[in-house]
């Protein structure tokens, strides 16, 4: 119990009951398997951002640019297989490999140049945001294949409401299930990951322990590309366009949702069922506004609301324990 | 002779314009615990650097390491013959647990890309057991105390197989008690014939440890003796080549009204029923282990840390100090444990450090801060108290220790402080170095500026206070007038209570 309380994820874990107890008695559709299918669905795109996020963040870093790798990934992919053709496999491909050039890219030039991440990432963002705009025209695409649309209706089991309207666990919420899957196996279990962890811990004793810092680097920057680019793929499934200006401007929403879920903008704290549970308090803060029918410029204060309590209940957290440590015996 | 684990013959090195190490013959035998001392600067760190392979000698010199002679000893050489070492700031991950942060090389040097929870709390027990202590396993080391960081970093050099491990300044943040805790492992690890050395600037400590004691001075060894020929004094002696003199600083009983009185000052875990006065010209001392509720009632006198109840009266007049605001408005001055982060901001220059505490003296009619005035004031500053710098504008953080505290006692001399609080003066400061800050307090005393000076080492307060208390758990448990006591009565007080 004692051990459960010191996790952050605990803290969280209990706002989100609170919050879902207090929508459900306002709309009982709330504490549906429909509403909650349905809301895992639609934020499989910011979770697998947030998987990304979570690995910069843990490696002492921070990333801005992903939402624009996204974007173009997304655009590229889009115009290929309208050009093209292919199939979903090539989709998948076209994504994840643009998403991994770019993030290369940011990997390359926070390294050589050394320059802090978080300049580096604003600069690419609007470089690669800028290109793509200057080459598309931002011009919307709505012509998407056939086959692209149908496999954004695959589900993997399939229930059925009274009103006899089909929803069950959809193959978009499943890639984001995968994604959580191999992340987790990632950070826990091999030594890569735990050199990312090392590395936001203390890059100086990283270097010395004999970690290799810039494979570490590379990797961290070029998974969060690939985040990114898989989760512009997720989104144009979702959405069925794909339009330049739709992701850029979500950065912090995301950011926001891992740093909820515990995750250390100082890097070497963070963990992945943290960032999971952000991102749940989010979707179910927006998700239960809506059903709440509360204005959804509300939604915004809330979330600027729940930061700021979350951030000041750790660093009080972090005071109390210093204190404690402090405190002298006295008889 | 036992055999030579280490041997170096001849090792210079030359960094642009100084000479680190000149011509170093040095020899450590096996599974002896050796001491190195020197001053800062004395070319103790860049011996270690070529001991470990980080730093190449000039052309000349010869190591050997168990007969073997190596032509370019490299970092590499010296991992394969089992040379650890364990740098003052540890080198630990602060968000990792123990068992991770014990296994780490294991985990690096394995060949497999996974990791095993199983083997990493394996490897982290046996680490453990070797020298018989225990730590929890998943305690993240963050949340340790100090001493019990140095023994996971310990535990991390045993994973391997170390023969000479190498501590540098492993007792800066330890209390006595911890510091025995260490010896104990570092005598243990000896008879399982792992080999010390003992780096260090704390005289007593290398002689109790150590067998032998290598001394450094400005880039020359000075020689190798057996720590029995040895006492503080003549370690002191060559390690400056000044000898120090000590002389009580004694002063007339005073009279009349105390610049400070404290009355049945209390915090819960803080402090207890504290009662003392202050006269003009003393210099007070307090001493007790670390955690005793030093620092802490030190801090409620300065507005950092407000006591629950009790009375603080300044020349007969009770005040209340809430924050560092009014504690300096009331003439108090406070030099604080660690200068680092709470003395100085390091990345700016020495002026600006200096004159911090007093720009609202330097302000002319247009608001502005006057530049002559801020000149002459640290101009003044670094005569007075003759710290050591290139220029005024360089920053802090390029001085040594001693200078540095020159600046933080600069700093505040600015603001004319009728009481003065020193938390450690002389921690981290090298034997010349501190008696010239003493000398400074002494005089700043004798000008009638009451002190107040808290330090763990019984010998600096002795020696220079006229008047002694020992604190434990929070409360005063004894007071001593320096000329009719010793130092080995007080270290008796403190030992007993603990």
């Amino acid at each position: 119990m004692k051990n459960l309380l010191k996790h952050h994820e605990t803290y969280v874990l209990l706002v989100i009951i609170i919050f879902s107890a207090i929508i459900t008695v306002i709309n009982p559709r709330f504490l549906t398997l429909e509403n909650f299918f349905d809301v895992v669905k639609s934020y499989s795109f910011i979770g697998i951002l947030a998987v990304g996020v979570t690995f910069v963040l843990i490696s002492g870093g921070i990333d801005i640019s992903f939402t624009a790798v996204a974007t173009v990934a997304q655009y590229v992919m889009a115009v290929m297989i309208i050009r093209y053709g292919g199939n979903i496999f090539t989709a998948f491909l076209l994504a994840a490999a643009v998403g991994i050039s770019l993030g290369l890219i940011n990997a390359t030039l926070i390294y050589f140049f050394n320059i802090p991440t978080i300049i580096t990432t604003i600069a690419t963002l609007n470089i690669y945001y800028g290109i793509l705009i200057v080459i598309s025209g931002g011009k919307w695409i709505y012509a998407l294949p056939g086959w692209f649309r149908a496999f954004a209706d695959i589900r993997l089991f399939t229930l059925c409401t009274d009103e006899g309207i089909k929803y069950g666990l959809s193959i978009i919420t499943s890639i984001w299930i995968l994604v959580v899957i191999i992340a987790w196996v990632i950070l826990r279990y091999t030594k890569l990951g735990r050199g990312i962890y090392a590395m936001g811990g203390s890059m100086n004793a990283a270097r010395r322990a004999g970690f290799n810092i810039f494979r570490t680097q590379m990797f961290v920057y070029s998974f969060t590309g690939l985040m990114a680019g898989l989760a512009g793929l997720v989104q144009a499934l979702l959405v069925q366009t794909v339009a330049p200006n739709s992701i850029v401007g979500k950065e912090l929403d995301v950011i926001a949702a891992v740093v909820l879920g515990g995750a250390s903008l100082a890097g070497g704290v963070g963990t992945l069922f943290g960032t999971i549970l952000g991102v749940t308090l989010i979707a179910i803060m927006s998700n239960g506004m809506t059903l709440m029918r509360v204005s959804s410029f509300w939604y915004n204060v809330f979330i600027g609301l729940i930061i700021i309590l979350s951030v000041a209940f750790s660093a009080y957290q972090r005071r109390t324990k210093a204190k404690r440590a402090i405190a002298v015996e006295v008889e | 002779m036992a055999d030579l684990f280490l041997s170096m013959k001849s090792v210079s090195k030359r960094y642009t314009g100084v000479q680190a190490l000149d011509r170093i013959d040095f020899e450590i035998s096996k599974g002896e615990i050796h001491g190195l001392v020197g001053e800062n600067g004395s070319g103790k760190s860049t011996l270690i650097k070529i001991i470990s392979g980080v730093e190449q000698p000039d052309e000349g010199a010869r190591i050997e390491i168990e007969g073997q002679a190596f032509k370019h000893y490299q970092s590499i050489d010296s991992i394969l013959k089992g040379i650890e070492v364990i740098y003052q700031d540890l080198s630990l991950f602060p968000n990792l647990t123990v068992a991770e942060n014990i296994s780490l090389s294991q985990t690096i040097a394995s060949r497999s890309r996974f990791i095993s929870w199983r083997r990493v709390n394996d490897i982290a027990e046996r680490a453990m057991a070797r020298i018989g202590i225990q730590i929890p396993l998943d305690e993240m080391v963050n949340d340790l105390s100090i001493a019990d960081q140095q023994l996971v970093a310990i535990c991390r050099a045993l994973t391997s197989d170390v023969k000479l491990l190498i501590l540098d300044e492993p007792t800066t943040a330890l209390t006595k008690k911890e510091v025995e805790a260490l010896f104990t492992v570092i005598k243990d690890l000896q008879s399982k014939e792992i080999t010390t050395l003992f780096v260090s600037h704390k005289l007593n400590e290398v002689l109790q440890i150590a067998e032998r004691v290598t001394i450094l001075r400005d880039g020359k060894k000075i020689g190798t003796f057996p720590s029995r020929d040895l006492t503080d004094e003549r370690l002191t002696f060559l390690m400056t080549g000044e000898k120090v003199e000590y002389s009580p600083y004694e002063i007339e009983e005073p009279q009349g009204v105390p610049l400070l009185e404290v009355r049945r000052l209390s915090k819960r875990g803080n402090f207890k029923d504290i009662n003392f006065k202050l006269f003009p010209g003393e210099i007070l001392g307090i001493t007790g282990l670390l955690g005793s509720g030093r620092t802490e009632l030190a801090q409620a006198l300065f507005g950092m840390n407000r006591a629950e109840s009790g009375d603080i009266l300044i020349q007969g007049r009770k005040i209340t100090i809430r924050s560092v605001q009014e504690a300096m408005s009331q003439g108090i001055g406070y030099v604080p444990e660690n200068r680092m982060v709470q003395g100085l901001v390091m990345q700016q220059s020495v002026a600006n450090n200096i004159v911090i505490t007093i720009l609202h003296r330097l302000i002319n009619k247009l608001k502005m801060i006057d530049r002559n005035k801020k000149k002459d004031c640290i101009n003044s500053r670094i005569e007075e108290l003759s710290i050591r710098t290139p220029a005024t504008d360089a920053a802090v953080q390029t001085l040594s220790g001693g200078n540095q505290q020159r600046v933080v006692l600069a700093k505040w001399i600015g603001t004319d402080p009728k009481i003065f609080i020193m938390d450690g003066p002389t921690i981290g400061i090298d034997v010349a170095a501190k008696s010239s800050i003493h000398e400074i307090i002494r005089n700043l005393a004798i000008q009638g500026v009451g002190i107040i000076v808290i330090s763990d080492e019984v010998s600096e307060v002795f020696h220079n206070c006229n008047r002694i208390m020992v604190m434990h758990k929070g409360r005063i448990i004894a007071e001593f007038n320096t000329s009719r006591t010793s130092e080995e009565e007080i270290q008796d007080y403190i030992n007993m209570a603990s």
